[in-house]
């Protein structure tokens, strides 16, 4: 091993003090760093580190080898202290091959340290990705503090005995590199080697070489003397912690409120990025009695989970992007048959196929307002990994409660990251069970259309009850009888009804909380994936002694009964989001208050530093 | 866990419905909206058709749900005291799939047309048939665009001279039959509105079928396109009409002197029976796995302006995609347990802070 500047030599006992660092993996595609930087994840997590994590996959499935399109990464943050997002640029950064290196090095901080796999850096490598020099030679990387390791050759040597031909032992080469890694911060080795033994339980001899890479890289680091350093653990609230990812939290979010209502769960589904692994994720768990369709289309998708709630079933369509134009008209007959039906739209870059695997928060105003007709419906969004699982049991909730379609929103930042999420108990979870209709409610007759006096919320009454046979259909219904009526006053009350209906939600959902100071004249407001940036931000702008107040909107439609109020109580407010200002828009249109809008449209999530820097020019 | 489905659907004991199957009669499917099609229309007839049927097959009234698209024919289930759902434009084929697989214990009827079957919801239509849904569809092809007043239609002839074509039109029409013979369906049969026999029969025997039943049911639009299957309603219908059924040898015409011969080239053909002898004729097995033959049967006529054969193409046992669904179901919970939220919560690595 050489390395271009000295690392201070410290015993392995004595660490340097950190209170938070963000490391990214990054290698090509079949190095594995999705699987190391988990690995070193639970590690921290076992460690007692607050955390958070993001993937940068490319976008092209099998992109050639070595080159930049071909380039994963894996990012995370830890602590001492809560954090809110996985950390915008990277303090330190693994690089397992020179196109890894040359995509992610310009976002590396400046004295950052940067762990590199020196054999991967042949001349065919560089010159694959264009690099005329060997930058592990020539000066360009002297603001960083370089590792250069030979990792594939350490490896190699440590899996010898094990019996593993060259390509598979050349493979165990990200253990080696998660070796190093977990030695400089002190992870424990132990976690991953239980993992590996059970992974590979029926493979004993790549359990063995991935254990000893392991090792190997450990022992490396501590032999070499590289810097070691230390993070404290953070102080967590008790109780039992998993890591979850969006997509998974609102998977196992309709999972429970499935139990919850007491409804068999039903998903149409279309396979689109980044929405499929819900899909993915709830086919597997049919002993829930949970049916999915993977559907023709998008349409159908809509199509059959509505004629599932029709016939009793919590009815789930997942979809991003394009698929949430397609839903638009079984949403409208949604509206108009007032049935319960959650679509969960996982956000990402647009117009059309736009960028499908990058995030953004652009469709806010078509779940508002992309239909035809004057057609209402509740807007749930998600603002963390974790608290997706909170938003698809509110979705339902509100969904079956008021016989309405309910639109969940999420992105591609928070469907994909992960964070430690401490298990709900599911005591705390609500009963959101409702009586399917089974007598006549008129005289002798059922009237589809007879309202609740406080929710305006129609009967439920499915299809196999004796006695309360019925119509329903997207022509306009008369109200009470849900027969067709095509009077012109029928019509408004109509409209109106199904307006009040929605407005009514306001009461019965948590008011609006902002965090911040008591005599803050600013309010950022947000809403959906930007939750951890403003959060960070705003908690950066206070330590620097500027006065400031963060609230965050989890119901946008309708918005919470205090909104207006909240609002008012600030003389600015500044509203960042990751599309032309469309929740700031409908601020200004709802509450003609002047707010003023934050924009990013990079498919980026918000760093925290520049959000902070942006607030700050708006103050 | 208490089951709210099984509980809202399990009777009342002695209801008019779960009482009264056998005793139920045509006016217990008739709901009591006023029926808006245009005079003359062949709706009319297969609407009566159907309701007389219904109390034959001895399913309880509420177990019963008709679905429908948009067009004239979706107004269908409007007009049944069934449960029923009139939805968007194609999509009736779909929202039906989710009934049908959320809900084994129900029949399900679609109701759909050639603009709204095969025009928008061709795709929906296609994949129900292919994964054999446990559906009843009933396609009334009329040739034309009724609701929206004379647009030609998918099934619509070359040339035909309509609002939207004024120099006619320059499509070639699709054939439902062998469209849903493509889609491999698993049962495939055509009637026409004023056949007061064939029809009721086709409708029992799609309801008996278990698995996606498709019947194109020729409609008469007397407003729009009237006289479009003339050649078979009309003076010359029994020199046009080829009823199939399987197991008999496939001949037609007044005094049954025409039949259907194949080819040694495999193509069917009309033939004289005097010239070809009786055994030549081709036997109409309704059973084969292969819809090849099937399909070479549904073109035989170009349109139903020639020779057309009316009856069964197709009748086949293949696995009904609910029923599928329902045994993975059950394999599931018999191999995992029944779902355990808090176990499943706890999957992966876990980790505790006091
Ligand atoms: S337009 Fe034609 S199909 Fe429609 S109701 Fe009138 S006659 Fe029947």
């Amino acid at each position: 091993m050489s390395t271009q500047i000295a690392p201070p030599k410290q015993p392995g006992a004595d660490r340097k003090e950190l209170d938070q660092v963000v490391i990214r993996f990054a290698g090509d595609s079949g190095d594995g760093m999705q699987l190391t930087g988990e690995r070193f994840t639970s590690a921290t997590a076992f460690f007692g580190n607050d955390l958070a994590t993001q993937p940068d996959f490319p976008a092209e499935i099998r992109a050639p080898a070595g080159t930049i399109p071909g380039v994963s990464a894996f990012q995370i943050q830890f602590s001492d202290h809560d954090i809110l997002t996985p950390g915008d640029a990277p303090s330190v950064l693994v690089a397992m091959n020179p196109a890894a290196l040359k995509a992610h090095l310009k976002e590396l901080l400046v004295g950052g340290l940067l762990v590199v796999n020196s054999d991967a850096f042949d001349k065919r490598n560089l010159d694959k990705v264009g690099y005329d020099s060997n930058p592990l030679e020539d000066d360009s990387l002297k603001s960083y503090q370089v590792y250069d390791i030979a990792m594939t050759s350490m490896t190699l040597e440590a899996v010898k005995g094990v019996g593993l031909n060259k390509k598979e032992a050349g493979r165990c080469k990200n253990m080696f590199a998660l070796g190093v890694i977990s030695w400089m911060y002190g992870r424990p080795l132990k976690p991953t080697i239980d993992w590996l033994d059970k992974k590979f339980a029926r493979k004993p001899e790549l359990a063995e070489a991935n254990t000893k890479a392991l090792k190997a890289g450990h022992a490396f680091g501590e032999t070499a003397e590289l810097t070691a350093f230390e993070v404290k653990p953070a102080t967590i609230a008790p109780g039992t912690y998993r890591r979850i990812t969006g997509n998974q939290a609102i998977a196992y979010g309709l999972l429970a409120a499935s139990v919850q209502s007491k409804l068999p769960l039903f998903l149409g589904s279309y396979p689109i990025t980044p929405a499929s692994d819900i899909l993915h994720e709830l086919s597997r768990h049919k002993n829930f009695g949970v049916r999915t369709i993977q559907a023709e289309d998008e349409i159908a998708a809509a199509g059959m989970a509505l004629g599932a709630a029709f016939s009793g079933h919590l009815g789930v369509t997942t979809t991003s992007g394009p698929g949430l134009d397609l839903k638009s008209e079984t949403l409208g007959l949604a509206i108009a048959l007032e049935l319960p039906m959650i679509v969960v739209d996982i956000q990402r870059g647009g117009p059309s196929t736009g960028l499908p695997t990058k995030t953004e928060q652009s469709d806010l105003l078509h779940a508002m307002y992309g239909r035809h007709g004057e057609s209402p419906l509740p807007i749930v969004a998600s603002y963390s990994p974790a608290s997706c699982f909170w938003a698809a049991v509110e979705s339902a909730r509100i969904a079956i409660k008021y016989m309405t379609p309910v639109i969940l929103l999420s992105d591609g930042y928070i469907a994909n990251g992960a964070e430690p999420w401490r298990i709900t108990a599911l005591g705390k979870l609500p009963d959101i069970s409702r009586d399917f209709t089974t007598q006549p409610n008129m005289g002798d007759d059922f009237w589809p259309y007879l309202r609740d006096d406080v929710t305006l919320s129609r009967p439920w009454a499915i299809p196999g009850t004796p006695g309360l046979e019925h119509r329903i259909g997207g022509l306009e219904k008369a109200d009470g009888t849900g027969n067709i009526s095509y009077e012109p006053e029928n019509h408004e009350l109509m409209s109106e009804l199904r307006a009040a209906k929605i407005k009514a939600i306001e009461e019965d959902i948590d008011p609006l909380e902002w965090r911040g100071d008591e005599d803050a004249n600013v309010l950022v407001l947000g809403w959906g994936g930007t939750y951890g940036a403003i959060g960070a931000a705003c908690r950066s702008l206070r330590h620097a002694g500027k006065k400031i107040a963060h609230a965050h909107i989890r119901h946008l439609s309708p918005f919470p009964r205090n909104t207006e109020d909240v609002l008012g109580r600030f003389d600015k407010v500044i509203v960042p989001e990751l599309n032309m200002g469309q929740l700031s828009k409908l601020i200004r249109a709802e509450f003609l208050i002047d707010a003023q809008s934050i924009s990013k449209m990079q498919g980026q999530p918000f760093r925290s530093s520049e959000l902070e820097q942006m607030i700050l020019e708006r103050m | 866990m208490s089951d709210p489905i099984a509980m809202a659907t399990q009777g009342r004991g002695v209801t008019e419905a779960s009482d009264g199957v056998g005793t139920l009669t045509r006016k217990d499917f008739e709901s009591d909206q006023e029926i808006r099609w245009c005079p003359g229309c062949g709706d009319y007839a297969v609407l009566s058709a159907v309701q007389n049927v219904m109390p034959e097959l001895g399913i309880p009234r509420e177990k019963i749900v008709f679905i429908s698209g948009i067009g004239c024919s979706s107004r269908f289930p409007y007009y049944m005291n069934t449960y029923g759902l009139h939805g968007i434009h194609g999509r009736a084929a779909a929202i039906a799939t989710g009934i049908a697989t959320a809900r084994p214990d129900l029949q399900v009827w679609v109701v759909t047309g050639d603009g709204d079957g095969l025009s928008i919801g061709g795709n929906h239509l296609i994949h129900a048939l292919r994964r054999n849904v446990n559906l009843k569809i009933l396609l009334f092809n009329n040739q034309v665009y009724g609701l929206t007043k004379g647009q030609y239609s998918p099934t619509s002839e070359m040339g035909k001279v309509t609002k939207s074509t004024p120099f006619g039109s320059l499509e070639r029409p699709f054939n439902p039959v062998s469209i849903a013979l493509g889609a491999e369906a698993t049962f495939v049969g055509r009637t026409i509105d004023v056949e007061r026999k064939h029809l009721p029969q086709m409708l029992r025997q799609a309801a008996a079928h278990r698995g996606s039943a498709f019947i194109e049911i020729y409609q008469n639009c007397n407003i729009f396109n009237d006289g479009a299957f003339i050649a078979l309603t009309g003076k010359e219908k029994s020199q046009n009409r080829i009823y199939i059924e399987h197991g008999q040898p496939i001949r037609f015409g007044p005094n049954n002197e025409r039949g259907v011969v194949a080819t040694s080239t495999g193509q069917l053909e009309i033939v004289d029976v005097a010239e070809v002898g009786e055994d030549k004729l081709l036997v109409h097995d309704a059973h084969r796995g292969d819809p090849g033959l099937a399909f070479s049967l549904s073109r035989l006529a170009d349109g139903p302006t020639t020779p057309t054969p009316l009856g069964i193409f197709r009748q086949v046992e293949a696995p009904v995609y609910g029923d599928g669904m329902e045994s993975q179901l059950r394999a599931a919970a018999e191999q995992q347990g029944p779902g355990d939220l808090a176990e499943l919560l706890m999957t992966g690595d876990t980790w505790t802070v006091d």
